[in-house]
């Protein structure tokens, strides 16, 4: 008891230098204090709508009632969930299940003992076995065991294109890299610039690195890096995209102001939109974006391929880089396991799936192919299915596959790359620094 | 009677504080129980070539802060304290950006600042010296106000017989202004100024929401850079090295100030009064 409530003092102090960065102690949840209530947090954006449906349709159910739990759903402001769920998961008002991005965003909590191994569970649950992708479960834990059960749509990053533009200056959706720089030309002579970037937020930029070390040197690069191997910053595949990057941003693929357009604030969806760049590199949400701020140019002009293949590199154009999806994991203080997993199960559901694809989010579940008829763009969610289905791998965006004190400082060589502040060379050598 | 203030800011001050130095002889990733380490964190951060650069923006930031807003709230402050008309109600107006929260002011300069759609069209935030210039506009637009208001109130306390009797040896507005108005204020002019440098030195959210810190790391001043340690990287013990310096410099710093301005010392600005 004594080491617990030093942590809680510790926990306070922790609080109390969070205040710093307006993020406030979490409420009085029940924790792990026992009782029938379990916390679940989620990451709180538009779609947590369908996490709050679940819930309650959980909490009615059969299986609440013979688990004896109920959930009470708990919704963080986005941009503070990675920092206010670690305050948490430190303190005695941790969370029974919470929203995750799977691999290295779970890592520390793996180690720290603090999340239920869900392999076995899995495995003799027929409802949550067969109920997911294979690829997309497997990508929600560590080291070849569970941690997660999916519980949202697919994010798999998408070159979009402006299919005005395209058609105006007679272009074809690139499929290999000759064509993607031939187009550049084309249609920097024409005065447009051929990549919207949010350069501002940096995580775009890393998504251009991601692809390219993926077509030039396969998945099998990033995948030692994921796994603490370093050194896997040094291979050539690396210095390459870096050398690619900087070809681009010097023969102003993305034009010249990039680094102050943000994404979060609909700078480079706008500049896309209105047909001042003719393409745009971003995560699946790029749709829902548009048809949020711009349904006109979302439901007629947006078209979408995969990232091209590099002439005598080892990737797959198949191969997809994003985020698999997002995960549940189990708290292991929780008070009441079995109540933890019978909620899980029911994202593996119909009726959950169903709403995910009334909400432009395309499932990782099995049934979901023979659903997406009910999409509002059912084209492009069959797209997205496939592209994720049929992808030979399916690299999890770094910033989240990699621990937090690695993530941070890589994402700061990623901007000094773009805005010229550092050589390829110096990225690489720098990259291979961060342990 | 002051014991429950004292208790108050033993709670909410010290204590985090004596935490917070506690926790920088630790590694801790928020999970668990810290892991004492002696002098790890204290070694690593003075070798970190991001301390060096963090402090020179952050000095840097500081001193050109201090200038922009000093002239400006000076000559502001001292113009409202006057008798024009209209004054009350210019005054007003102009004291409005300090109402408003710096996260609003840092989202809606960061909305202007987009070169597509906003009032320039320039790669403002992506050069070092534009987001620099940045970060110090945004910093005056908002805080101006507030020392404007401390120069209004240190000029009206200047007694007018002054006035009178330099306008009497036949003394111009200029002349009066070097001669009686800047001495006079000297006293504002250190409070306001200890103020603005403790302002710039736990300057946060402008930073956050305009550049990250960047481009690169070109405008990660200290706080951000305790925050990036602690709540991106979560190495707790690091940002408690972070924060336990920067109380020591801002401490120093301001006692410096006080001392070198004679401000402690108490004397009086005024012949014979």
């Amino acid at each position: 008891m004594e080491s617990y409530s030093r942590r809680w003092f510790l926990g306070a102090g922790a609080t109390a230098l969070a205040s710093v960065g307006g993020l406030t102690a979490c409420g009085s949840g029940s924790g792990s204090g026992g009782g029938g209530t379990l916390t679940a947090f989620v990451y709180g954006d538009d779609a947590a709508k369908i996490q709050v449906k679940s819930v309650a349709r959980f909490n009615a159910s059969a299986a609440a009632k013979k688990a004896k739990g109920t959930v009470k759903l708990q919704k963080v402001p986005a941009t503070d969930y990675p920092a206010k769920l670690r305050t948490a998961m430190g303190s005695p008002n941790a969370p029974d299940v919470f929203f995750n991005w799977g691999g290295g965003s779970i890592k520390a909590y793996k180690d720290a003992g603090q999340l239920v191994d869900l392999t076995d569970v899995i495995a003799s649950d027929p409802v949550l076995k067969s109920g997911f992708l294979p690829s997309v479960l497997s990508a929600g834990g560590l080291d070849g065991k569970n941690y997660g059960v999916p519980m949202r749509g697919m994010q798999p990053v998408i070159l979009f294109y402006n299919k005005t533009v395209f058609a105006e200056h007679k272009l074809q959706p690139p499929t290999t890299w000759d064509q993607l720089l031939d187009i550049n030309a084309k249609l920097k002579k024409a005065g447009i610039t051929p990549f919207a970037l949010g350069g501002s937020d940096i995580w775009p930029e890393l998504m251009w690195l991601e692809y390219l070390v993926d077509r030039i040197g396969g998945p099998d690069v990033f995948d030692r890096i994921k796994n603490g191997d370093a050194s896997g910053w040094g291979d050539p595949a690396v210095l390459k995209a870096a050398q690619t990057v900087r070809e681009l941003i010097d023969d102003g693929a993305f034009g010249k102001g990039y680094s102050s357009v943000g994404y979060g604030n609909g700078g480079a969806p706008a500049v896309f939109a209105k047909g001042k760049a003719a393409m745009h590199l971003m995560g699946s949400w790029e749709y829902s974006t548009q048809l949020g701020k711009f349904p006109d140019f979302a439901k007629k002009n947006l078209g979408w391929c995969a990232f091209p293949k590099i002439e005598g590199g080892a990737g797959n154009i198949r191969n997809v880089v994003g985020n698999p999806t997002n995960y549940w994991s189990v708290n292991a203080r929780t008070s009441n396991k079995d109540a933890a997993i019978a909620f899980l199960r029911d994202s593996a559901s119909e009726a959950y799936t169903k709403e995910l694809i009334a909400n432009g989010d395309v499932p990782a579940t099995s049934n979901a192919a023979s659903l997406l008829d009910a999409s509002p763009n059912p084209e492009f969610a069959k797209f997205q299915y496939r592209m994720v289905q049929d992808a030979p791998a399916f690299t999890l965006s770094w910033d989240q596959a990699v621990a937090p004190n690695v993530s941070t400082p890589m994402l700061t060589e990623v901007n000094k790359l773009f805005v010229g502040k550092s050589s390829p060379e110096q990225f690489v050598s720098a990259l291979k620094g961060l342990k | 009677m002051a014991l429950p203030g004292i208790l108050f800011f033993v709670f909410f001050a010290v204590g985090p504080m004596v935490l917070a130095f506690y926790l920088s002889f630790t590694q801790w990733n928020g999970l668990g129980d810290p892991r004492p380490v002696g002098l790890a964190n204290w070694r690593k951060l003075l070798n970190d070539d991001r301390l060096t650069q963090s402090l020179t923006v952050t000095v840097a930031l500081t001193v050109v802060s201090w200038v922009f807003q000093t002239v400006i709230s000076l000559l502001l402050g001292v113009w409202a304290a006057g008798r024009q008309r209209n004054r009350a109600v210019l005054s007003a107006i102009f004291f409005t950006p300090f109402l408003l929260s710096s996260t609003a002011i840092s989202l809606l300069f960061y909305a202007l600042l987009d070169p597509n759609f906003g009032i320039i069209h320039a790669d403002t935030l992506g050069t070092t010296s534009g987001a620099f210039l940045a970060i110090v506009f945004v910093g005056g637009w908002q805080f101006i106000p507030f020392h404007t208001l401390i120069y209004q109130g240190g000029a009206r306390q200047i007694p007018e017989v002054l006035y009178q009797a330099a306008a009497i040896d036949g003394a111009g507005r200029l002349r009066q202004f070097f001669s009686i108005t800047l001495p006079q204020l000297r006293n504002t002019a250190t409070t306001s100024g200890v103020l603005m440098v403790v302002g710039s030195l736990t300057y946060f959210e402008t930073v956050l929401i305009l550049t990250q810190g960047g481009p690169g790391t070109d405008t990660a001043i200290l706080p951000y850079l305790m925050y990036q340690a602690g709540f991106k990287s979560y190495d707790f013990g690091y940002a408690s090295a972070v924060a336990s310096f920067l109380v020591i410099a801002a401490t120093a710093l301001s006692l410096l100030m006080v001392r070198l301005s004679g401000f402690g010392a108490m004397r009086s600005t005024r012949e014979g009064m």
